[in-house]
């Protein structure tokens, strides 16, 4: 089917307003008088706060309130930005206090000040004396599973979550493979690194309700979870988000609002920003969850996978957050890849005294794609074979269903994906060229395949929001309760409301601010869902004004509404195209006519009950250097099939980012610890080796488009999966270079030259 | 919101050592790009700024008629790295200069507060010292000129005295005419990163392959940025085989002090500077029209 705004390079809509400067951002919303809240972070990953003392912290001038955890509520609330769910079975784990008596990692907030300006603050916080009672230090999860080790929540073994599945007779399996394959592969604890830190400003308006304006993904659930922590009716907090600058799942969670919250209540209702500098934001915000893999898998000598085991150990940190969901979420969507007979998944996720881990583009995906990727690698290596042949031989086809949720694939397109990213890289014949590399340079190539979910059907609701006003001069504004947060989405919706109702882009007004009193309900920014679940309510609302619109012109002209469609900002005749009368004048009336004046407008939700599987690989290239062992990236290339692409632009956006977050994760990112104490070493981005463009080499960016039946324009997911497979891939080629196996990230220099030496492959 | 409890410009530099020697605690500031970050963390409170960034007599390098080189301490890295006599004549030192930071801070990071910041990471070092640059350093009571060498007293130490301020860099012609130079910058970044270890190396090439007057300059391989006298003594006159070049990258490593950090650790910087130095000689080697493949 051929669009006219769909499938085009839009500019983004909100492309002018960032670049020049004026998009407002939550700094940029300065109440009169504002305060500042600042906060009091334990030393110790791991004590008890005996007692505190703010009396001189009070007496300092321009201090209007000192907080512990005795002057705030000491209601225990989830963080997680999830759903809520009506079962109390499926909530997410209630472990958190908005100021804690038990430090649990180093930064967790003891105490907090508010005063006229951020020095005061600062000097404030340094008169506070807090006694505390040091516990032992639990960093790694095999010390946090001990028998007697000290339990950091009221948990057995600090373990908070085991929920993972079996389908298969694993056991004949095994029996019937050829050969069987073990390996164990490590990720580490990386951060989002968005370039927005988390900031909320909060005030109690004139009818005494909260009104906070934060840097979120998720505003209608900070709104809930707000009031679940201080213990008040929902509708008496009121969220804004403006522009926010990135997220990546850091701000799927709810960090500083509560906190903002209570501050704001402490000063009588005054407006208090909560900001957090960089520093605080990489310790005490959310990290991506390192998790340590045992594989074991059968395979038929001509590759064909029987069966699967798979052991995680995921490291969650001080506090639940999305912990109990993320190693099983990460299981969950692995299964649509590869059509075995038997597969076991068994994640533990433990508690220890470190940064809190939670949602983090790809939530959960790359840990284990880059173990198990590695892993098929290794497999091919082990069976001689080259591994896009043993990909292909055991990738699920277009009608798969999976053996656990019974969700049906109906359209898969992993296959084209491989086939695309071999022709791009040159594979076939690098890899004849790269077979007898010798001297201290060498090159090799590695490829890495994934599959992902669009948005978290069945396990989670999926409820989106879209309102469509049709103005007077044939404009519309579009309202969604899901949040731009910089991937694009507020353009993307625009496009589709401009497809359907046959119009410009730029006469789609598209609201980016969320308001929860005004805008739809939408659960927000996450599970790469909103093209694809806000995009279908997006649809139907815009079909629904097209709908109206045309039964207007119904009534003035007396011609059926269905020989009838809008293209052009014009009503036209369907059969010939022939202009009936111009949008706008149909708009007028709609406003003004003195019978049948009845403005139109939408306000639809779409409760989605699909989930459609999106596909994708990562084929990369690279040089080692094994003096020194720098690993150098030549060429990288991700093919997706994410459906329909509603603008070109836009996704290759999505996979220049997703693919240079990748690269990070591979060689260079590591949010690194002592572990007797559990104090962050590097949380700066100094020392916290983000890479920089230099760092980034071109990004080749391909889409297979195929259709999806259940996605408005036959779209699925795509903001998360760029992330997924570039680490895995680039693995795999440091591999075919040097012949050395690196399984656990990243792949620093030193780290590559120690073990390269040790393989004695460099004196 | 920094924590400045008072701010002071310097109007002309008489003034600005008179007040040095009224304000001994007064924290000199140029571009700001160390001074400000350590404000920003926390290490400098309720500081007593005086900034010295109007002065318009350390703006600025000049070259003397016998090509003596003078750069002034407020010239910023992106004025090093894009002056056209630097870039002719001393090369390395405009390749060092690009290599600090991003555009940002190069355009107003200054490669006076680079020295006198004494840190043994600072991009500009290795490759000054190679140089044998002397520095200018002035007071109210009257100016005395240090060898770079010397300045360097430990991490973050320099021999700055109270009420003195740098007023020039000095490189006597003798030092880079006739020399060919290479700095490797070893970082995890390509950009905005601190040097795991820094490598700068000078030297003049004879008939293609001997090489004379061997300097070799070190960043982060100890408490300050190093020469390596030893592996520069036994470079001399040497003609370069891979042999003679691994020899001088092992022998630097004798005047290196590294210690393991969580950043790297000493074994591995050790093998860097063995590594690196000679990587670094055959750059310079090539820069010099000599053959430079060992």
């Amino acid at each position: 089917m051929a669009y006219d705004t769909v499938g085009q390079r839009e500019i983004r809509v909100d492309a002018v307003a960032k670049v020049t400067g004026k998009a407002k951002y939550t700094a940029d919303f300065r109440e009169r008088d504002l305060l500042v809240g600042k906060i009091l972070r334990s030393p110790y990953a791991h004590a008890w706060v005996r007692h505190i003392d703010s009396e001189r912290a009070q007496a300092l001038p321009g201090v209007e309130a000192v907080l512990t955890y005795a002057d705030v509520p000491h209601i225990k609330f989830s963080t997680a930005g999830h759903p809520y769910s009506l079962d109390p079975g499926h909530r997410d784990k209630e472990d958190r206090l908005i100021l804690t008596d038990k430090a649990r990692f180093v930064g967790d907030a003891v105490a907090a000040v508010v005063a006229a300006d951020e020095l005061i603050a600062e000097k404030a916080l340094r008169l506070i004396e807090v006694e505390y009672e040091p516990l032992e230090v639990l960093t790694s999860p095999e010390a946090a599973m001990r028998e007697d080790a000290p339990l950091i929540h009221e948990v057995k073994r600090n373990i908070l979550s085991t929920f993972g599945y079996e389908f298969g007779d694993l056991d004949k399996a095994f029996a019937d493979a050829d050969r069987i394959f073990e390996g164990e592969y490590q990720t580490s604890v990386v951060q989002h690194c968005q370039m927005e830190n988390q900031i909320a400003t909060a005030y109690v308006d004139e009818n005494g309700r909260i009104v906070i304006t934060t840097s979120t993904q998720i505003p209608h659930i900070v709104r809930r979870i707000v009031a679940q922590a201080l213990g008040i009716p929902w509708g008496k907090v009121r969220v804004l988000k403006p522009y926010i600058g990135g997220g990546f799942g850091n701000k799927q969670d709810v960090c500083v609002e509560p906190l903002a919250a209570v501050m704001t209540l402490a000063v009588g209702g005054r407006p208090v920003r909560l900001e957090l500098s960089r520093e605080e934001c990489m310790i005490d915000t959310r990290t991506r969850h390192a998790i340590q893999y045992r594989i074991k898998t059968g395979v038929k000598r001509d590759g064909k996978i029987t069966g699967i085991r798979i052991e995680a150990i995921s490291n969650t940190g001080a506090y639940a957050s999305h912990g109990h969901s993320i190693a099983s979420s990460g299981g969950g969507k692995f299964r649509y890849l590869y059509q075995v007979d038997a597969l076991k998944y068994e994640p533990v996720t433990v508690y220890t005294n470190l940064p809190v881990a939670g949602a983090m583009r790809g939530y959960g995906t790359p840990q284990i794609f880059y173990a198990f990727e590695c892993h098929m690698e290794d497999i091919a290596r082990g069976l001689g074979l080259d591994p896009i042949a043993l990909h292909k031989l055991n990738f699920v086809e277009t009608g798969f269903v999976d053996p656990i949720g019974k969700n049906k694939v109906l359209s898969c397109g992993i296959r084209e994906c491989v086939d695309k990213g071999r022709e791009m890289i040159k594979w076939d014949l690098k890899k004849k060229l790269y077979k007898n590399e010798s001297g201290d340079k060498r090159r090799g190539l590695g490829m890495a395949c994934f599959s992902y979910q669009s948005g978290t059907h069945p396990v989670n609701l999926e409820i989106a929001g879209a309102r469509i006003v049709l103005n007077q001069d044939g404009s519309v504004q579009l309202q969604v309760g899901a949040t731009e947060i910089g991937q694009g989405s507020d353009t993307v919706f625009g496009q589709m409301v401009a497809e359907v109702l046959g119009l410009p882009l730029d006469m789609v007004h598209v609201v980016s601010t969320q308001d929860t009193d005004l805008s739809p309900f939408d659960t927000g920014a996450y599970a790469s869902r909103q093209t694809y679940i806000t995009g279908m309510a997006v649809k139907k609302a815009a079909e629904e004004v097209k709908a109206k619109i045309l039964d207007f012109v119904w009534g003035m002209t007396d011609t059926p509404a269905q020989a009838l469609d809008l293209k052009g900002q014009k009503v036209i005749y369907k059969h010939s195209g022939e202009v009936l009368m111009p949008l706008a004048e149909v708009a007028l009336q709609t406003y003004y006519d003195p019978v049948f004046a009845r403005p139109i407008t939408s306000d639809t939700s779409n409760n989605a009950r699909v989930n459609a599987m999106s596909y994708g690989v990562t084929f990369a290239e690279v040089e080692v250097d094994l003096k020194t062992g720098q690993v150098g990236v030549l060429e990288i290339y991700n093919v997706h099939d994410s459906g329909r692409i509603i603008n070109p632009q836009l996704a290759e956006g999505q996979v220049h980012g997703g693919v240079s977050m990748g690269i990070g994760y591979a060689l260079s990112e590591q949010l690194l610890y002592d572990e007797k104490t559990g104090r962050v070493l590097n949380n700066n981005l100094l020392d916290y080796k983000l890479p920089t463009i230099m760092d980034t080499p071109e990004i080749g960016a391909a889409f297979v488009e195929l259709d999806d039946p259940t996605g408005p324009f036959g779209v699925k997911s795509l903001g998360e999966p760029p992330a997924i497979t570039p680490a895995p891939a680039i693995r795999n080629a440091v591999l075919d270079a040097t012949g050395v196996a690196f399984n656990r990230l990243p792949m620093n220099p030193q780290r590559v030259f120690e073990k390269l030496r040790q393989a004695g492959i460099v004196g | 919101m920094f924590n400045i409890s008072k701010y002071d410009e310097a109007g002309s530099l008489d003034g600005a050592l008179e007040f040095l020697s009224e304000h001994p605690a007064a924290k000199v500031i140029a571009g700001g790009t160390d001074v400000v970050i350590k404000m920003q963390g926390g290490k400098l409170r309720e500081v007593e700024l005086f900034s010295i960034r109007g002065l318009a007599e350390l703006k600025g390098s000049k070259c003397s008629p016998d090509g003596a080189v003078l750069l002034g301490p407020l010239v910023t890295f992106s004025q090093i790295a894009g002056d056209p006599f630097l870039q002719d004549n001393i090369p390395v030192l405009t390749q060092a200069a690009l290599s600090m930071g991003g555009p940002q801070i190069r355009n107003i990071a200054t490669i006076g507060g680079n020295i006198c910041n004494g840190a043994v990471s600072a991009d500009s070092a290795p490759t000054l010292l190679a140089l044998n640059a002397e520095l200018r350093l002035q007071s109210a009571r009257g100016e005395r000129k240090v060898p770079l060498r010397e300045f360097y007293l430990g991490p973050g130490k320099v021999d700055l005295r109270p009420g003195e301020l740098l007023t020039g860099i000095m490189v006597r012609p003798e030092e880079y005419l006739g020399y060919h130079g290479h700095y490797i910058k070893f970082a995890m970044r390509k950009a905005m990163d601190i040097a795991t270890l820094g490598v700068s190396v000078l030297c003049r090439v004879e008939e293609g392959k001997v090489l004379r007057g061997v300097r070799i300059a070190l960043g982060v391989a100890a408490p300050t940025p190093i020469r390596c006298p030893e592996a520069e003594a036994f470079a001399e006159g040497k003609t370069a085989s891979a042999e003679t070049l691994r020899e001088i990258g092992r022998l630097a490593v004798r005047s290196t002090k590294a210690r393991t950090s969580w950043r790297a650790s000493q074994e591995y910087r050790e093998h860097l500077v063995a590594e690196l130095v000679p990587r670094a000689l055959q750059e310079a080697m090539r820069a010099a029209g000599g053959e430079g493949n060992a």
